[in-house]
């Protein structure tokens, strides 16, 4: 248990590294010099100090649903074992708990985004929704095929139990719900090529056009939520990238910050040789992302 | 393993002619099914390697990645037809549809027990779900250059089952086999041309002169 | 003699496509027919040796596939030359249905496609071997495709497209059944070759649940070329598109050889202790098809689609006479045999009433006896011919098959044949009939020409003409259904002793009598 706390305690501390491990290698890349490798938490500390403005059109949804986010993000966090140790709450089915929990983030976004009125966060709600649809059977669909592959309902008893050994004998599945879940991971964070959390149109924007309205810590909240769900999520893969099962207790945790790291960076090199691509290709993109796991599952069932 | 990987390619690549709409991107798919296949024929057998398996490689490898797809290029061009006709099915359909042939063409695959397995035993259904979306695209798909590459599926699912099965078929029967293959597209392609000179299109929805 | 055999058709087709002059390359195409046919003559006297290490060699059954086949041919051959006498010339004429205007293709093309064909056929009734047998199959497809094709015109078009299509798929499906059938022998480890001959002999140690499949792939594939329902559909098009000498010769060779290539399987199957799977199989495809051809035949308005269906359901019928096993095989081969001279002759005729009245539709044709006296004799004769009446061959074929399914108790299949048999010379004799009695009709464009319209009579009263009914038809159009009509009848009262007993010995090795 005091590890699993310690493992919570690290994804609180460092995913805000995970936005600053890419942006510098994507800067890196552009040959420019990149903002400090603290400016992530500068940036989320400077909101807090700031006073919040709602529009007036706003109802109480509008500034409940950050604190809600940024809630059900953590509580996600709480089942996710890291570096191979079992997680601070784990049960058997605790993965449709995850996954609830990430889509009751997503909900309380669209709402809060609806709740402003404005046509063009409204625009972005729709397409999030739309995205997630078809993003969230392919997690599903992945963790389940986990599940399949490795006998266990729990999170927490399933990413421990990939080793080498499934590599050798599974590569095909693996190969392909990591693929999976990088399609994943990009389009729920809304990193390129479906989204582009650095454009200045709003009107081609996902995530970001969804929070225009809010400010100070409300803003701090949301940010600071999406920088834990690129943690957990990178979690994921790195779960399956790096298997740090049977190695002891300080270099599997060291295994799987590195895997996080290269998470970060592959994040970070990704958009610096993509554009973003065009909405409507985005469910064409989301569907392979299915299509793929749904194959992975049926290899499974040999 | 190499084995392994190549034939997962084969179902991706399968599926990813069921989504696309551009006939051009049909005959990149199938050029490379083949250059896949002759992939395919030379991991089969890498470990007993012979002159006859690497001419069977070469020949598979050049009628059906390049030849044939260069003559349905010239053939759409010459047309100048880019999308494809709308499918009965829609393209998501035809995905949901092709996802759903996938367990079956599994499930008979695993069922019939093969003499001698090769490559965890994906050989026989993947051959089978190649040859399900070559029925598919022939059934489903309006155009005649469309029929053709369902036609190019079914053999290389075919082809993709003889050749990782079959160790001592004699080279010669496998060569005559490519070159019917090849006869035939080229047949076809005629037809196609004098198809869409005589009616402006290759839509085999509006060959319907003919019935009782 | 093999060899001889092979290379007559195949060099003479390849000739063919060179020579510039219109006469000498139809002389060229009776010769070759005259030729093959003197060479499968002496194959009778004395059997030939297997060549190219027993690939190819003449058992009975391919004997007489091959003897069907070289028959029809020189019939084909022989009113080509009357026929390509009035079509060959590649000027536009006029679509008789829609009015468009049209050319034919080159004449070269089609008579080297004509034997190319000859020689594709004459290889699939003497492999031994199921790859080239496969092969075979396949070249023929293409080489009969360019001959459907002949009038260039939309509707050959789609023909020739949905011949080619649905064959190919088929052809695709039959490979597969021969990769099947190679891993059924090598399925306890020693690789039997695939031919006939060692598959027979090693048949206990074939794997009977890839044999089951390489059965049903082969059936489903070769089927489709043969014309089983439900895979027929390419065959009416072709047949009423393509001009009439490749209706009779797709009809009346084609479709057995494709036979032919199941018998083989059936042969394997049979040793290998799979009959009752595979007669179970045949008897069900050929009862469908019989359903569906009796169906389309009583509701059709063109007699040439009319004759494609029938052969549809002769077909159904050969398949259940094999199916029933025991003497149904022997009536099968006969009725093979008798089937094709049958259908070969009425195509043929059917030719000869298309350039008389420049229409398919039976309605519109009246009154050939009078026009064309040596037309519509052999119209009449076809249509007793083909239904089976008693003194022609056919009649003793359908007979033989049909008293082995009551001699099995199998009243359910004996009814069915029955019925399918009188509902489809219901619907031959009522359009038949109409076609060869009354007046000549006053409809027909010939006689609505301008000079004609008055008097008729000149056309039928012109000296040259009396018989021939019009200058369109020749005695090289005439006569082949007449040998052909001559031929059927003759076997009907009297099976020579050497055929008989070809028939058996077929028969025997298909596990008949």
């Amino acid at each position: 248990m005091p590890i699993a706390l310690l493992h919570f305690a690290l994804a609180l501390v460092l995913s805000p590294m995970l936005l600053s491990l890419t942006h510098r290698t994507k800067a890196f890349f552009a040959g420019r010099q990149g903002a400090p490798w603290l400016q992530p938490y500068f940036e989320l500390g400077r909101l807090l100090r700031k006073g919040a403005v709602f529009s007036t059109t706003t109802s109480w949804v509008f500034q409940v649903a950050p604190a809600l986010g940024l809630a059900a993000a953590m509580a996600a966090l709480t089942l996710l074992p890291f570096a191979g140790h079992r997680a601070i709450i784990a049960f058997p089915g605790d993965l449709l708990l995850f996954s609830g929990l990430l889509a009751l983030w997503r909900f309380a976004a669209i709402l809060a985004a609806l709740d402003t009125g404005s046509s063009l966060e409204g625009m972005g709600a729709s397409r999030e929704a739309a995205l997630s649809a078809l993003g969230e059977p392919a997690l599903i669909l992945a963790l389940g095929a986990i599940a399949r592959q490795t006998g266990q309902l729990s999170l927490s008893g399933m990413l421990p139990a990939l080793t080498v050994q499934t590599w050798n004998q599974a590569w095909p599945v693996l190969a392909l719900l990591l693929v999976t879940l990088a399609l994943v991971y990009l389009a729920e964070n809304g990193r390129v090529p479906f989204d582009d959390p650095t454009t200045h149109l709003e009107l081609t924007m996902i995530h970001e056009v969804m929070i225009l309205d809010s400010s100070g810590p409300d803003l701090a909240f949301i940010e600071y939520a999406a920088a834990l769900k690129l943690w957990i999520l990178g979690a994921l893969m790195a779960a399956i990238l790096a298997p740090v099962s049977p190695l002891p207790e300080a270099p599997a945790l060291l295994l799987a910050l590195a895997g996080m790291a290269g998470v970060a960076i592959a994040t970070g090199v990704t958009e610096s040789v993509m554009a973003r691509s065009r909405l409507n290709r985005l469910p064409k993109v989301l569907g392979t992302a299915s299509i793929l796991v749904a194959v992975a599952l049926l290899l499974i069932q040999r | 393993m190499v084995t392994q990987a190549l034939l997962i390619l084969l179902i991706l690549t399968c599926l990813s002619l069921l989504g696309s709409s551009r006939l051009s991107a049909y005959i990149r798919i199938v050029a490379l099914q083949g250059l896949l296949l002759g992939a395919l024929t030379l991991a089969v057998h890498a470990k007993s390697l012979s002159t006859d398996i690497v001419l069977l490689a070469l020949g598979s490898t050049i009628i059906k990645s390049l030849v044939v797809p260069r003559m349905l290029a010239r053939a759409i061009r010459e047309a100048d037809v880019r999308t494809a006709a709308r499918p009965f099915l829609g393209y998501g359909g035809s995905l949901v549809a092709g996802m759903l042939l996938l367990p079956v063409a599994l499930w008979l695959g695993w069922h019939l027990t093969l003499p001698h397995p090769v490559a965890g035993g994906l050989v026989v259904p993947v051959s089978l779900y190649a040859m399900f979306i070559g029925l598919f695209l022939i059934a489903g798909r309006q155009q005649a250059l469309t029929q053709i590459l369902g036609y190019l599926v079914l053999e290389n699912g075919i082809y993709a089952f003889g050749v990782a099965l079959l160790v001592d078929y004699p080279l010669w029967v496998e060569l005559a086999i490519l070159l019917d293959l090849l006869g035939a597209v080229l047949v076809m392609g005629v037809i196609l041309f004098d198809i869409n000179r005589d009616f402006d299109h290759i839509d085999t929805s509006r060959l319907s002169a003919l019935k009782d | 003699m093999i060899a001889l055999l092979f290379w007559i058709p195949v060099l003479a087709g390849l000739l063919a496509f060179l020579i510039r002059s219109d006469r000498l390359r139809r002389g060229l195409l009776v010769a070759t027919a005259i030729g093959n046919s003197l060479v499968v003559g002496a194959a009778w006297i004395h059997r030939p040796h297997a060549i190219w290490s027993g690939w190819l060699a003449l058992d009975d059954v391919g004997l007489l596939f091959l003897t069907i086949t070289s028959v029809v041919f020189l019939a084909a051959a022989v009113y080509a030359v009357g026929y390509l006498a009035a079509e060959g010339h590649p000027d536009s004429r006029r679509d008789f249905k829609e009015g468009v205007l049209f050319s034919n293709g080159p004449e070269s093309i089609f008579t080297g496609g004509l034997l190319l064909f000859l020689a594709t056929m004459t290889v699939m009734s003497m492999s031994q071997n199921f790859g080239i047998f496969w092969v075979a199959l396949e070249a023929s497809t293409l080489a009969s495709a360019p001959l459907i094709y002949f009038h260039r015109h939309h509707r050959s078009l789609e023909a020739s497209w949905k011949y080619l299509m649905l064959c190919s798929v088929g052809i695709a499906v039959a490979l597969l059944g021969n990769f099947c059938l190679a891993l059924a022998a090598s399925a306890h480890g020693h690789g039997i070759s695939l031919e006939v001959a060692p598959l027979l002999a090693h048949a206990a140690a074939l794997d009977p649940r890839w044999l089951k499949a390489a059965f049903l792939f082969l059936l489903v594939g070769y089927g489709t070329k043969m014309g089983l329902a439900p895979l027929h559909t390419w065959l009416p098009d072709a047949h009423a598109e393509s001009p009439s000498l490749v209706s009779a010769l797709l009809s009346g060779a084609l479709l057995n050889c494709a036979f032919l290539g199941i018998l083989r399987i059936y042969q394997v199957c049979a040793a290998a202790g799979l009959g009752s799977f595979s007669q179970g199989l045949l008897t069900g495809f050929g009862l469908l098809s019989m359903a569906v051809a009796t169906i389309y035949i009583l509701n059709q308005s063109d007699y040439k689609r009319m004759l494609a269906y029938s052969s549809v359901e002769h077909m159904g019928l050969l398949a259940l006479g094999v199916g029933l096993g025991g003497a149904g095989v022997f009536g099968a081969l006969l009725h093979a045999l008798n089937h094709s001279l049958a259908k070969a002759m009425l195509f043929l005729v059917a030719g000869n009433i298309l350039s008389l009245y420049q229409t398919r539709t039976s309605a519109l044709v009246k009154g050939i006896l009078r026009r064309a006296p040596s037309v519509g004799i052999f119209w009449l004769v076809g249509l007793f011919a083909i239904t089976g009446f008693p003194p022609f061959g056919t009649f003793l074929s359908e007979f033989t098959i049909l008293k082995r399914a009551f001699d099995l108790k199998d009243f359910a299949i004996g009814t069915a044949i029955l019925v399918s048999l009188g509902l489809v010379f219901v619907g031959f004799a009522t359009s038949i009939l109409a076609m060869a009695q009354g007046p000549t009709d006053p409809g027909d464009p010939t006689a609505r020409s301008p000079e004609l319209s008055g008097e008729r009579a000149p056309v039928s009263a012109a000296a040259p003409t009396a018989i021939l009914g019009s200058p369109s038809i020749s005695w090289f159009t005439v006569m082949p259904p007449a040998v052909l009509g001559v031929v059927l009848l003759a076997l009907g009262l009297y099976l020579p002793a050497g055929l008989d007993h070809l028939l058996h010995a077929a028969a025997a090795s298909l596990g008949g009598s």
